[in-house]
């Protein structure tokens, strides 16, 4: 503790722009690589947050909350590349424009 | 359970079993049950005959058929004088039918349909007369129309038969309309629907008024015509009487028995059981006596002129029936059944001799193209002859008696009874001189057919002539139980109506009934004279008179032009509103337009629905993404006020 600590509003600044470039790379990327790559990017803009106001506040709960999302990042990870690598095996497609079956 | 439930469950029971196994199993041999269960009914109601004759009036319920708060209906049976000698006319007349239609109907593919039908309407004729209430009456009466329609339209593959049945069905509505409401009245001004507790209680409605369109209508007045409505209806009177000479497309026995001798006759039957209300009210009798006697004589004109044998003989029965009514009207209620009762044999004979006849010539109608027919079959002529010797009015058989009794007590009636007792005494000279035209133009002279007809004609069949037979004892016999007091008999009949009918107090001398008696008799044999000589002596005659009144004439044969009349200012307007109206708008529009709309209402939503999902993972993203900015947006604009 003591000396020049990086205030809140700079881990929550930190936060939202990777949380914005996850969505925006979500958004705008087609390679479904990239999309769940995004999507991890937002979990962790918010974990950042969480640890930084769990710091913050001192109540250990946000970080015991950080916890919980990495491990349900992980198993997202796990399934979403499995259902991509069976996607790729049937249709040999990687981007989201190859893939419109459920085009109404 | 007692004998007299047996009376219609027997006939009940053969149209059940017919109408179940006829097709595949009884097939031919329908006649047989139909035939033993009217045999059976018949000899039953001989026996209450019996008893009703020694004094005993029957009335009791069987169980009660509908129970509704203060509203109790049963299903009972009143076998009274004038229900035993309903029960006597319809079971026999029934009979004779059953086994005339074994020849008649022989070989036709509607075989055990046609007996199966018969049961069932027998069943319903006897439900309406021995019904001891008014719905029960009313339930015989819609079922005795609805048999009367399958039996019109018995050949329904033929068009004017299906078009008389409808005919039949749908004029009876107008009648059974006005009868309906005089039911409901009958049981909101008094509370009950049997016949006891009706008569007991008529008498507190007298002198009430009802205001109806902003005028006072006497309240027994207003019950006695709306119940008379269905009686004209079912008994055709004029003004609808129109149904009754279409019918004649079903088959023959078929008019004998429905539209002849007992259906028909409901009407009469109808008015006389509730002789206590119309005797409460002089309006509505006279309206009985003058729609009878105007139909009488309106109905004798035509059949004048008419050609189709049936069809005179169909006009003969409305004329016949307005004789019945002319009788109720002037509270001879009595003699209107006494000739209910006689002219069910003659007018059944008279039908089932036509019905012989259309046999030989191989279904020709039109007498003009018969002639000589007598040496061919002689048991039809004879049979034929007795009947319409009868019908005419000659002193000694069935019809002259009960003919008699009607004109002499409406002679006895006042001015009114003077009127249709003038129109009534016309009418028997028409009546006798119609009759004889069909004798002398289909059974005497030369035949004037084709040769193939000649060479066709026979008598026919055993089972078709003595029905022809036994009718005709009861043309010539029946009306022996009536014989006046004029002229030396006791008038049983009259006497034996007297508890339920009431018997008009006649005072006149003999003297003057023999003129009145007279006066018929000459009428009849006039009318068979002028037959003789225009149909037999001078056929040119009748040739010259149709080109002299051409006016008259045509009127006739195109039977006053009622149904064109009809056409025009029913069938037209009715037909104009159900195909622009209710088929184009009310239909074509309005419900399809709400059946088809709301379906492709919601189709179309849905095709603009689906472009939503544009298959673009992107694009669920983007909105997902803009959902929660305007949440997000939404509630802090909300948490910062």
């Amino acid at each position: 503790m003591g000396g020049a600590m990086v205030p809140l509003e700079w881990y929550i600044g930190l936060s939202a722009v990777i949380f914005i470039i996850g969505v925006a790379g979500f958004m705008i990327r087609k390679n479904i690589i990239i999309m769940l790559m995004s999507i991890e990017l937002m979990l962790n803009a918010v974990n950042i947050s969480l640890v930084a106001f769990s710091h913050y506040l001192q109540d250990l709960r946000g970080q015991v909350m950080v916890f919980f999302i990495i491990t349900v990042a992980a198993a997202e990870a796990a399934i979403g590349l499995a259902i991509l690598v069976s996607l790729f095996k049937n249709k040999a497609a990687v981007h989201t424009d190859e893939i419109i079956e459920m085009k109404g | 359970m007692d004998k007299y439930v047996l009376i219609p469950l027997l006939p009940l029971t053969a149209f059940v079993i017919n109408i179940i196994f006829g097709k595949w199993i009884i097939k031919e041999k329908a006649h047989w049950i139909a035939i033993l269960a009217v045999l059976g009914s018949f000899a039953i109601a001989v026996s209450a005959f019996l008893e009703v004759l020694s004094g005993k009036v029957i009335n009791y319920d069987v169980y009660n058929w509908i129970v509704s708060g203060n509203f109790k209906v049963t299903v009972g049976f009143l076998i009274d004088q004038l229900t035993a000698i309903m029960l006597i006319v319809v079971t026999s007349v029934s009979l004779l039918v059953h086994i005339y239609s074994v020849g008649y109907m022989h070989g036709d593919g509607g075989y055990y349909r046609f007996f199966a039908y018969l049961s069932l309407f027998t069943f319903s004729m006897l439900m309406l007369v021995m019904g001891n209430n008014l719905l029960q009456l009313y339930f015989g009466w819609e079922a005795v129309g609805l048999c009367s329609y399958f039996l019109i339209g018995f050949w329904y593959e033929k068009k004017s038969a299906a078009d008389a049945g409808k005919k039949a069905f749908i004029v009876n509505r107008f009648g059974d309309f006005g009868f309906g409401i005089g039911v409901i009245m009958i049981f909101l001004m008094l509370g009950s629907l049997h016949y006891t507790e009706i008569f007991g209680k008529i008498g507190t409605l007298q002198g009430q008024a009802i205001n109806i369109l902003g005028y006072n209508v006497d309240l027994i007045t207003l019950i006695a015509l709306l119940l008379f409505c269905g009686a004209v209806g079912k008994s055709a009177q004029i003004p609808l009487h129109v149904w009754l000479p279409d019918a004649m497309e079903g088959p023959t026995p078929v008019s004998a028995l429905i539209h002849a001798a007992t259906m028909v006759t409901a009407g009469v039957f109808m008015v006389a059981r509730f002789n206590p209300i119309f005797n409460l009210s002089e309006t509505a009798m006279n309206v009985v006596a003058l729609t009878g006697a105007i139909t009488s004589l309106f109905a004798a004109t035509i059949a004048l002129v008419q050609n189709d044998i049936k069809r005179i003989v169909a006009y003969s029965t409305v004329s016949q029936l307005g004789y019945m009514f002319l009788a109720c009207g002037v509270g001879a209620y009595g003699a209107g059944i006494f000739h209910l009762y006689t002219h069910a044999y003659f007018k059944a004979l008279l039908f089932l001799g036509a019905g012989s006849v259309m046999h030989a010539m191989a279904g020709e109608l039109d007498i003009q193209k018969m002639g000589g027919l007598k040496k061919y079959m002689p048991v039809t002529y004879w049979t034929f002859l007795i009947a319409s010797l009868s019908i005419a009015g000659i002193p000694g058989l069935a019809g002259f008696f009960s003919k008699d009794e009607i004109l002499w007590l409406a002679y006895n009636h006042g001015t009114v009874g003077k009127i249709v007792w003038a129109m009534g005494t016309a009418v028997a000279a028409l009546t006798a001189f119609y009759s004889f035209r069909i004798i002398f133009l289909a059974f005497h002279g030369t035949f004037r057919g084709t040769h193939e007809q000649e060479h066709h004609l026979h008598e026919s069949p055993k089972a078709m002539t003595m029905p022809l037979m036994i009718l005709a004892v009861g043309a010539v016999a029946a009306g022996w139980v009536g014989i006046p007091a004029a002229l030396g008999g006791s008038n049983a009949i009259a006497h034996f109506f007297e508890p339920v009918l009431g018997h008009p107090h006649v005072t006149a001398a003999h003297e003057e009934e023999y003129m009145v008696m007279g006066i018929s008799i000459a009428a009849a044999i006039g009318g068979i004279f002028v037959s003789w000589i225009f149909y037999s002596l001078k056929p040119e005659i009748p040739k010259n008179l149709a080109v002299k009144f051409k006016s008259i004439y045509t009127t006739l044969w195109n039977k006053y032009y009622v149904d064109e009349l009809y056409d025009f200012i029913i069938v037209r307007p009715v037909k104009w509103t159900a195909t622009n109206i209710l088929v184009a708008v009310t239909d074509g529009k309005i419900i399809e337009g709400i059946v088809n709309g709301v379906p492709a209402a919601i189709r179309n939503f849905g095709e603009r629905l689906r472009k939503l999902q544009t298959g673009y993972l992107q694009h669920y993203a983007l909105s997902m993404a803009l959902g929660v900015f305007v949440i997000l947006t939404l509630v802090l604009i909300a948490k910062g006020r």
